[in-house]
């Protein structure tokens, strides 16, 4: 008898045990760490892999991502190659391998564009599956919310209606925001850009920004002298009001020629985390169109 | 893992009919297909209607993007792409491993006849030396690497020598479906039993491998058997492993016996100290047991010969790592501290046989307590370009050998270098070293070097 209720006293405290564990995330970069926090409340622990201020292109496979991906219930990432250089390294260090319940890449939800007709190494750091900087178009966040929700509630089935009735709600909140943020840069349709590297492809596409030029002479290859002065003698023939570059790059060549082509260098977040004010999601896109409006004033 | 055991056990407690339970999870699990049948439709018609979008898109901005690449302008018409992108030509290909090759070679000049490199007190195997003199191939490599199914992964490495001659670099599997997250790999692999034995040749920072990699692992130490490694599931990096492996390579030698000639523990912590830094440190063992280890050394009366050592050999490693970069963006600004350090006891009999003699070799008791290590900075100055100084200095400690010369001069080495890398698929080097092996035998030498990879994307270790 003694026995019986010992034991059931230990089945009750490891259900305890059990329900206190929140499902552990990692997440590879910021706008994903955001998205599932979003989501997952306080029913999940978060832990994001790099910051705002790190190129998502170069990261190493360091120890403590190492130790976080081996507790991880579920990785989130941005697949399409974006992690390449390092995802791969972490995960088969820890047995884990990139598919199955517990791996998940937001660009499976979503459509890429600017998939490569052909893949030549010439041509700088191709993506061959499209561009993974997916996270610049709230409307890809939203579709990435629908799956991750669901792949949440797959992997920890005991809050699978949380996750979704959180995912719904997100998503109202969402689309009210999407539509603010859409009449809110409606004067930017149109309007010309120059970028530093391929990464505002998405954005340009949201708010029907033209993209005039690129101060990299080929995707992942830093800017050149020679090129930026066939970038400012094109900018001299067709005047572009703005130099768009994310909070990861240094400034130098953007700040050359946006004073030498008398327009704005315009530093956006990127990912959540970028700027003061990009605190989370909605504070990303709050001011990502609003420091495209003040440029293009 | 628990909680679902857990909630499992208690539910059979709860549950007297088990029958209704099982119904109730059918039920849920046919919900969530539903849900998901549904969920995944939804996308599929999402992302057909954002490719119509796109389309349309691409149709009416076609003229209006004059900086457009010639690509972009003339490709055809959005055929319909599948959505998952990926290799679709043919069913065949679709499975074929990743391939990458690294194509590296340099040119060296060496003050130093090769043939004469030696490292004062050590005993060294044939081809221990920073190569060959003039141009060079370097270690060219080949690779193929996929998942084979849903439990096991396999690498394949073929790497060309100087020499012409192919070898199997590394070929081995692991398997992803054992529990407690350990990590078996088996075949032939490069041992964890240094920070800079486990990469490959490519990646690092010098064109040739440290004095004390020389002198205790014969240039890189790789084995034939199996490892186990675990990562502890604790929010700060501790990673526990052990190697059993055939003991062929220095500082062991081709055994003729059943069972493992080489065993190895190891153990790495690390982690970050804010955003800029982080760090990896880390200890090995190795003990390997070396039947007739053939070696060349310098007799008692001065002559060189072949060293057959029979005997234990007993490596003790420590590493430490430290990289920097601001807010951990490595872009424009960058460094990297290494340094390893080496401890070897060996104890048994070593037969020492001058060159051209005819007479039987003379043997005798063995043993030597000898150390060496280097420490290395590689600092990126601006984007692109990073200089590298490294001081290697080896100790040959207490040689107990009537046969051997004794010695007690310290072989150490300075060296610098410098790199351009234009894309993370190339790089250029030029490196200076300057090196006192031994009492009269000092080597100047230079390499310009240059590393291709082609194909895959590789990933590369911290």
């Amino acid at each position: 008898m003694a026995f019986t209720s010992r034991l059931v006293a230990t089945l009750a405290l490891l259900l305890a045990a059990g329900a206190a564990h929140a499902l552990s995330i990692f997440a590879t970069v910021p706008e994903w760490g955001a998205l599932a926090q979003e989501l997952g409340g306080d029913k999940v622990k978060v832990y994001v892999a790099t910051t705002a201020l790190q190129d998502p292109h170069r990261i190493e496979a360091r120890p403590s991502l190492i130790a976080r991906a081996r507790s991880a219930d579920l990785v989130v990432a941005t697949g399409a190659e974006l992690e390449v250089g390092w995802l791969p390294l972490v995960l088969q260090q820890v047995g884990k391998p990139a598919s199955g319940a517990g791996y998940f890449e937001a660009t499976s939800a979503v459509p890429l564009l600017d998939k490569p007709a052909h893949f030549d190494r010439a041509e700088g750091d191709v993506h061959p599956f499209g561009d993974p900087h997916i996270q610049t178009d709230p409307r890809n966040i939203a579709r990435v919310a629908t799956a991750l929700a669901q792949r949440m509630g797959e992997v920890d089935r005991a809050n699978a209606a949380f996750y979704a009735q959180r995912e719904k709600d997100f998503a109202a909140r969402w689309n009210a925001a999407i539509a603010k943020w859409e009449q809110q840069a409606a004067p930017l349709k149109g309007v010309s850009v120059v970028v530093q590297h391929k990464g505002f492809t998405y954005l340009e596409h949201w708010l029907g920004l033209r993209e005039a030029a690129s101060l990299e002479p080929k995707p992942g290859i830093e800017p050149t002298a020679a090129h930026l002065a066939e970038v400012l003698a094109q900018l001299g023939r067709e005047p572009v009001k703005m130099v768009l570059r994310a909070a990861y790059q240094s400034d130098q060549a953007s700040l050359w020629l946006a004073e030498r082509a008398h327009m704005k260098a315009v530093m956006l977040p990127f990912t959540v985390g970028g700027t003061p004010a990009a605190k989370d999601l909605f504070g990303l896109f709050d001011d990502t169109v609003q420091r495209l409006l003040q440029a293009a004033r | 893992m628990s909680r679902l055991i857990a909630s499992a056990v208690m539910l059979a407690l709860l549950h007297p009919c088990a029958a209704s339970a099982a119904t109730d999870s059918e039920l849920e699990e046919i919900r969530a297909q539903i849900r998901e049948l549904r969920s995944s439709y939804e996308a599929r018609i999402q992302a057909l209607e954002q490719r119509l979008k796109d389309a349309e898109a691409r149709a009416a901005a076609t003229p209006a993007t004059p900086s457009a690449p010639p690509v972009a302008a003339s490709a055809p018409p959005p055929v319909v792409p599948p959505p998952a992108g990926g290799a679709q030509s043919s069913g065949l290909a679709a499975f074929n491993p990743a391939i990458s090759a690294i194509l590296a070679g340099s040119y060296n000049n060496f003050s130093l006849d090769p043939q004469q490199y030696r490292l004062s007190g050590f005993l060294t195997p044939d081809g221990v030396g920073p190569g060959r003199r003039g141009f060079s191939l370097g270690e060219s490599e080949l690779t193929f690497a996929a998942n084979v199914d849903h439990k096991f992964a396999g690498v394949l490495t073929f790497s060309v020598s100087p020499e012409d001659t192919v070898e199997v670099e590394e070929a081995f599997g692991t398997f992803n479906g054992a529990p407690y997250g350990v990590v078996p790999k088996f075949g032939r692999f490069l041992s964890a039993a240094g920070y800079l034995n486990e990469q490959h040749a490519h990646t690092w920072d010098f064109a040739d491998t440290p004095l004390a990699y020389q002198a205790f692992l014969g240039g890189q130490y790789r084995t034939d058997g199996v490892q186990l490694r675990w990562v502890a599931p604790t929010d700060h990096y501790i990673e526990l492993g052990g190697e059993l492996g055939s003991g062929d390579t220095f500082p062991g030698a081709p055994r003729n016996h059943n069972g493992a000639g080489a065993g190895l523990l190891f153990a790495r912590t690390g982690g970050d100290i804010g955003e800029s830094h982080n760090w990896l440190a880390g200890l090995s063992y190795l003990d390997t047991r070396a039947d007739a280890r053939s070696t060349s050394a310098i007799g008692i009366d001065g002559d060189t010969g072949n060293a057959s050592f029979t005997g234990h050999s007993h490596t003790a490693g420590a590493q430490f790592v430290w990289k920097w970069a601001p807010n951990g963006n490595p872009l424009v600004h960058n460094f990297k501290l290494q340094a390893e350090y080496f401890w070897r006891r060996e104890s048994g009999e070593l037969a020492f046989l001058p060159q051209g003699s005819l007479a039987l070799a003379a043997t005798a008791p063995y043993s030597s307590r000898q150390s060496g290590g280097y420490v290395q900075g590689v600092y990126q100055f601006m984007p692109l370009w990073r200089a590298g100084l490294r001081y290697d200095r080896l100790d040959p400690g207490h040689v107990d050998s009537v046969v051997l010369a004794p010695t007690s001069f310290d072989p150490e080495r300075a060296t610098a270098m410098i790199d351009w890398t234009p894309s993370e698929f190339s790089r250029l080097r030029l490196q200076l070293a300057h090196a006192k092996l031994a009492n009269g035998l000092t080597d100047n030498e230079w390499f310009l070097q240059y590393i291709l990879s082609l194909g895959a994307h590789g990933a590369h270790k911290y």
